[in-house]
């Protein structure tokens, strides 16, 4: 064997067993998944084509519709989490007595299992919890509300969680991109008088622009795709309230071992992410001179 | 740098000082708020958790625990097997930390230091599992698992996510940056690639092997939707989908409840709190 052979064959030795767990856990789903949503699918008979079957009842079933609507609505977690982040970010971006600890405490939520998150929420939010009690305490409010039992509320109540827990997560990819913006920048800035506003809006915001960029596409997708938290706080409810497009594949497929209207679900799912991320990287580019 | 400005001093200077405690006191006014509202749901839980007496629920919160003690602990530890759900999850966070590594590192030395066909596909396939979207995955890999005879087994969980392109692309950076001369002083001295790899390359990327590591412990420790799918029998359970368990069936015993939360995050904020640089500095290089 040659030497250059027996170096490619070693490269792809190396390479075996990430390629072999890619292709069956990342790519295989994608494939098969596409395909079992045209069938008939219930892990123990053989898939049966149905052809668009599953897309008619989908679309017929209002319980789908009504988890996309909540889907789309779960984006406006997106400015909110974003803003919320960049705020962060520019709060910590300092070496003032103390940061470190504020840091790590915007920080928890992010390591904490979302079971313990989901089960912590729920005592914050029964009637008499910690949320009702500081509410009435400031004379918000006089009744408690029922931030979970109310059909109105109960899906804004879990998108908070998910705002809540994710936090921290972009407020250290949007430090990382101040940390990135030269300081005589700001030196200049000021010698030429210009406020902390300004600063704000003409130097930090465009400079930003490539970090917004990606936060706003990693938490469109993943505001789309929210369910553990529905799983864990509410399972859908009060009356299916709270179904997000993927719990509903969740309930189909795992749970009824129905995989041919899930996977149609998420199928439908996939190509409204793949949408969503191509309009953001359309619209949200920085725009070249 | 020296960062001062040089500024006229006298009448003006006093003006600034003020100007300056103001932002400052408002400054930390805003990060306190922030934290409090960010920590205080913990708070809320561990001083339930510790209470032993009084009302679960009171106006205004609670602050303190009223008679601290244990009994809430000694309650979740009689009514759910928490042993087997922390041996639970200590074998699948080692299983998986073990398996990212090893996987992870073979991956990422051919795809930096070696030349071969088919490398740039390989690296773009690598990549294109970023922007796949994965989290409806989870449906066909169920399938794959049940399939595969690996249900309700702690293979089954750990290993569809062994092989993650961020483990990658963090050991390929690490491996780009060993100096060239070692290796080329290797492969004269007649090193095999496995030998340069396990000797040279694995040693000197310590820092990111560490990071990796814990990284990867923190989100196999924490991961709930999988394992809760894979495991059928409660026995198997890690903790994060335990507690859960404790919950649904004891929901009235609130204070138990919140013990047994805090003896699920206890472990892995422990080691949040002394490995934070690694979550904290940002991901050096990935936001470019």
């Amino acid at each position: 064997m040659s030497a250059s052979k027996k170096n490619t064959l070693q490269a792809w030795l190396f390479l075996a067993p990430a390629l072999l767990l890619l292709l069956a856990f990342s790519f295989w789903p994608v494939g098969f998944g596409s395909y079992l949503a045209f069938t008939q699918y219930n892990l123990i008979d053989a898939p049966v084509w149905v052809g668009l079957d599953n897309f008619r009842e989908l679309f017929a079933d209002e319980l789908f519709i009504a988890s996309l609507k909540n889907s789309a609505l779960y984006l406006l977690v997106v400015p909110a989490i974003q803003v919320l982040a960049i705020l962060l970010a520019v709060l910590v971006n300092n070496q003032l007595p103390g940061i470190k600890f504020y840091r790590a405490a915007y920080y928890l939520p992010v390591v904490t299992t979302v079971s313990v998150i989901g089960v912590i929420w729920n005592f914050m939010y029964t009637d008499d919890g910690a949320l009702n009690a500081v509410l009435r305490w400031l004379h918000v409010i006089n009744e408690p509300i029922g931030w979970l039992s109310d059909d109105r509320i109960a899906l804004f109540a879990v998108m908070f969680v998910t705002i809540w827990r994710g936090l921290g997560w972009y407020m250290v990819l949007y430090l990382a991109g101040l940390q990135s913006v030269p300081q005589d920048v700001y030196e200049a800035a000021v010698l030429d008088g210009a406020n902390a506003w300004q600063r704000f809006w003409k130097i930090t915001v465009p400079l930003l622009m490539p970090t917004i960029l990606l936060c706003s596409v990693m938490s469109m997708l993943a505001a789309v795709k929210c369910f553990e938290e529905v799983q864990i706080m509410t399972k859908g409810g009060p009356m299916q309230s709270t179904y997000t497009a993927l719990f509903y594949a969740y309930e189909f497929g795992i749970k009824s071992l129905n995989f041919g209207r899930a996977l149609a679900a998420s199928l439908v799912m996939s190509v409204f992410c793949v949408a969503l991320a191509w309009l953001n990287f359309r619209y949200l580019q920085p725009r070249k001179k | 740098m020296e960062k001062t400005l040089t500024l006229p001093r006298a009448a003006t200077a006093k003006k600034i000082n003020m100007n300056k405690l103001a932002n400052r006191t408002l400054h930390y006014l805003v990060l306190t708020l922030l934290a409090v509202i960010t920590v205080y749901p913990f708070w809320w839980t561990l001083v339930t958790a510790l209470s032993t007496s009084g009302d679960v629920f009171t106006y205004p919160p609670r602050m303190w625990p009223e008679n601290p003690g244990l009994d809430n602990f000694i309650e979740v530890f009689k009514t759910i097997d928490v042993i087997a759900f922390y041996k639970n999850s200590i074998i699948i966070s080692v299983l998986t930390v073990a398996g990212t590594l090893i996987v992870c590192s073979m991956a990422a030395y051919p795809l930096a230091r070696m030349q071969f066909p088919g490398r740039n596909i390989v690296f773009g396939a690598i990549l294109a599992t970023m922007i796949l979207p994965s989290e409806v995955n989870f449906l066909v890999n169920f399938i794959t698992v049940s399939k595969l005879g690996m249900g309700d087994t702690y293979t089954g969980v750990v290993l569809p996510g062994l092989a993650g392109a961020v483990g990658i692309f963090l050991m390929k950076q690490a491996f780009e940056a060993v100096p060239n001369d070692l290796v080329d002083a290797a492969r004269v001295d007649g090193a095999t690639e496995w030998q340069i790899f396990w000797h040279i390359m694995l040693p000197l990327a310590r820092p990111a092997l560490a990071a990796l590591t814990i990284l990867t412990l923190v989100a196999a420790w924490n991961q709930y939707i999988w394992p809760s799918i894979v495991m059928a029998s409660p026995d198997k359970f890690p903790l994060s989908v335990g507690v859960l368990y404790l919950s649904g069936a004891f929901s009235f015993k609130i204070r138990v409840v919140a013990a047994g939360a805090v003896l699920t995050v206890l472990p892995i904020l422990m080691v949040f709190l002394f490995t934070q640089r690694y979550f904290l500095r940002g991901f050096d290089g990935a936001v470019k």
